[in-house]
């Protein structure tokens, strides 16, 4: 390539390389560790998610916060032990995309939560409508 | 054996089908004829079916986008002469069934297959330029979402040969779309389309997000992107939060279909007004989708055509991206008459006001823009101009209906029909017929004839003022859509101008074939030799047109906004002398690929399957999708080599061109 190297990701990918615009080949290798950290925590929260559900040594009504705690945890360890989201500043795209990504998801499902609640507050059941009579 | 595929799925008792299924085979059978004959099959396999080369991929989509615009202007001539004539006992010429699954065709066709194409066809062919870059992303990726594009509009135009389309409207809203009131295929050939298609939408957009954000030139920062690269990057960011919402709520209700689950259906708690809501989360946002990069087109053209920079450019960008994350709060103003309370709907009412808001900062950059300036009136300017009256109007009853009670006496009428033609032909037609001849030199290397070129924005102008003005007035009289016949003689004389301002629309578009011809015949008189024929601004006016594959021979170094303004403005003997010591290296580009079109091909067959209810077929489409891309994973060569002697050759020649060209 004609071009300094750190601009131009994908340019110096090794040809035939799968590799995401922003990954170098070599990177993505010395991240295997970081791969199996990762790994390692998500099955460690997840069977600690199971335990918790089924032992009986835990207080009952706390477990679902517990879970939920748990939940979060493997969210953050897959974001950064997978997504390779960091505070770097190589890394604004990614944490941008991200919260982009939460605000929609938050806009979607809160706006469908409160619309569907008010819809159903305001109408009759569907049941006891005539769909039929419109024919 | 063939599921519930039988002769009797060819509609041979309807004339109008007949004919018109008939002049469709006869015109493909004819162009396959045609180029077997020429033996034009090799080049267009090699050079333009396999091709990964983003301009090229961006052309084939604004072909799609043009024919398809002619089968859905179709569908629109034959609804607007049905309405002129099926007053009273009058049925008119079309049966109401036949009628339904027209209109359903209509607003499929122009918004997926026609208006989408468009739109990532430009972005496809102009954002790499403009960023100063030698690809996408993702090349054959690329390839993969166009001919996922294809299959979708394949599917849909064989509905009309085998079995039928959607006789449900363009979004198919259950409980009527479940398979209780639509046993037939017709609802199954509009999901398994739009499905297919979906998922190259969506490659598409994750394509040109990822290429606008990792790829830009050396020195190209955020702030020195053209304001099209700031819209197309709201818009595939758009597109990336949208369409997976559109390939859920499809998916769900695909699963009503064939496997009898009850998300959207009246009985088993299903909830048919989920779908409604979810379908405009999809919905709203793809209005967005389509007008922001028609936006980033009227900037570019004002912008080059006035000789001034833009005006406002980082007010234009914040109103962009403010557009994109409001977009995602308004979408309840599309079934204010559902059911919800005052304050539900007065949110959404409000919030629906305010986007308003950073639209009209745009018009006011764009006015801005052309005062003081030098404006050179050619086709692209008149599209712009034109647009900008015409958009404001639909805006304003955009904002009109954005009032609650308003919208509960205009909900569904011909007003709300003729608001949103106003703004989606005002606006992404306009949009894009004005990005279709100002880059069209820079793709083919010549210009486009002036002349019939505004003789086409006359007749688009004139024509959608006569056929869609009355629909307000039509509206406000009470008349709804979708009237496949009506009794109220008074109605009859506004939709017989409403017809005729059709027929100044079909002169619109028979002007814009005979400025192709016209151009191609008249090729030689108007090249482009300089590569810059309208005195432009950014980066992609300074590569030979048409660009080679390589679109730079050396990457730029991008110092400001505007940058190959100022270039330009420098001493030129100081450009030639640096032109002599170029240095060019080998460049490295994608292999072409035929794993786009062999994916595609048996996404169809799967899509048709499935449609059919042929479970053997469905397994075979898919192990082939699966097995060619095993094959492409597997693929040993995925780049050649460019030799700098080349390279070289190429850009000399275009240097001395240009500078031949604009010698005083």
């Amino acid at each position: 390539m004609t071009d300094t190297p750190h601009d131009h990701p994908a340019d110096h990918a090794a040809p035939g390389g799968d590799t995401a615009p922003g990954d170098s080949r070599e990177a993505l290798l010395s991240s295997l560790r970081a791969y199996i950290i990762g790994l390692a925590l998500a099955i460690l929260l997840t069977g600690t998610s199971f335990w918790a559900a089924g032992t009986h040594l835990l207080w009952a009504p706390g477990v679902p916060i517990g879970l939920a705690v748990l939940a979060v945890a493997q969210m953050g360890v897959h974001l950064v032990f997978f997504l390779h989201i960091t505070t770097g500043p190589d890394n604004t795209n990614n944490v941008l995309a991200l919260a982009f990504g939460i605000l929609i998801v938050f806009l979607v499902v809160a706006g469908s939560l409160w619309i569907m609640a008010n819809l159903s507050a305001n109408m009759m059941p569907l049941e006891m409508m005539d769909l039929h009579r419109q024919h | 054996m063939f599921g519930k595929l039988s002769w009797s799925a060819i509609p041979v008792d309807e004339p109008i089908d007949m004919i018109a299924s008939g002049l469709m085979v006869l015109a493909v059978l004819s162009l396959l004829a045609w180029v077997t004959a020429k033996g034009h099959w090799r080049y267009l396999w090699r050079e333009w079916l396999t091709s990964v080369e983003h301009k090229r991929i961006g052309v084939m989509y604004i072909v799609l986008a043009l024919v398809m615009l002619l089968r859905g202007f179709t569908d629109a001539v034959m609804m607007r002469a049905q309405q002129a004539v099926s007053v009273g006992p009058d049925g008119g010429y079309l049966p109401p069934e036949h009628y339904n699954q027209i209109f359903s065709a209509h607003g499929t066709i122009m918004i997926f297959f026609m208006a989408m194409p468009f739109i990532i066809g430009l972005m496809n062919f102009a954002v790499p330029l403009q960023l100063g870059i030698r690809d996408v992303a993702f090349p054959t990726l690329n390839s993969v979402s166009l001919w996922l594009t294809a299959s979708g509009i394949l599917l849909t135009n064989m509905s009309l040969v085998v079995g039928e389309f959607a006789r449900t409207g363009w979004l198919a809203y259950p409980p009527l779309s479940e398979l209780k009131y639509s046993p037939g295929v017709g609802v199954d050939y509009y999901l398994w389309a739009l499905q297919i298609s979906g998922v190259g939408t969506l490659l598409s957009g994750i394509n040109l997000a990822t290429t606008i954000l990792k790829m830009r030139a050396p020195g190209m920062g955020y702030t020195r992107m053209p304001v099209f690269c700031w819209t197309a990057l709201a818009s595939n960011l758009l597109i990336i939060a949208a369409f997976p919402v559109l390939t859920a709520t499809f998916a769900m209700l695909l699963l009503d279909r064939y496997l009898g689950m009850h998300f959207f259906t009246v009985d088993g708690d299903g909830n048919p007004m989920m779908y409604i809501n979810l379908i405009w989360i999809w919905g709203h946002p793809e209005v967005y989708i389509l007008i922001l990069p028609c936006f980033g087109v009227f900037s570019e053209v004002v912008s080059t055509f006035s000789g001034k920079p833009l005006f406002g450019y980082r007010s234009m960008v914040a109103a962009t991206m403010a557009i994109c994350v409001l977009s995602f709060i308004v979408w309840l103003h599309h079934f204010f008459t559902m059911g919800a309370g005052a304050n539900v709907n007065g949110f959404f009412g409000v919030m629906t006001m305010i986007i308003a808001v950073p639209t009209g900062v745009k018009v006011y950059n764009w006015l801005f823009t052309m005062y003081g300036g030098r404006v050179r009136f050619h086709a692209p300017m008149y599209w712009s101009v034109g647009f900008m009256v015409t958009f404001v109007i639909g805006g304003m009853t955009g904002v009109l209906l954005a009032v609650p009670p308003a919208d509960f006496i205009l909900h569904n009428s011909l007003f709300l029909i003729a608001h949103f033609h106003n703004v989606i032909i005002g606006g992404v037609v306009f949009g894009v017929l004005a990005g279709y001849m100002y880059w069209f030199p820079k793709a083919f290397g010549f210009t486009l004839h002036e002349g019939w070129g505004k003789v086409s924005f006359w007749c688009w102008f004139i024509g959608f003022y006569l056929a869609f003005m009355p629909l307000y007035y039509l509206g406000m009289l009470g008349m709804t859509r979708r009237l496949q016949h009506y009794d109220n003689p008074a109605w009859q004389p506004w939709l017989i101008v409403a017809a005729a301002g059709v027929v100044f629309i079909m002169a619109g578009i028979l002007a814009l074939i005979v400025q192709l011809v016209v151009s191609i015949r008249t090729r030689d008189q108007r090249r482009d030799l300089t590569g810059d024929p309208w005195g432009g601004r950014s980066l992609e006016w300074s590569t030979p047109s048409p660009p080679p594959a390589w679109n730079f021979a050396i990457l730029p170094r991008v110092e400001r906004e505007d940058d190959y303004w100022h270039t330009k403005a420098r001493a030129r003997e100081e450009r030639i002398a640096a032109a002599r010591a170029l240095v060019y290296e080998d460049i490295h580009m994608p292999r072409n690929s035929p794993t786009g079109f062999i994916t595609a091909f048996f996404a169809v067959v799967t899509g048709f399957a499935l449609i059919w209810h042929i479970w053997w077929m469905v397994a075979l489409g898919l192990a082939g999708a699966l097995a060619t891309t095993l094959v492409f994973a597997w693929r040993d060569e995925s780049e050649f080599e460019i030799a700098a002697d080349e390279v070289a050759q190429a850009d000399q020649a275009h240097i001395e061109a240009y500078w031949a060209g604009t010698a005083p």
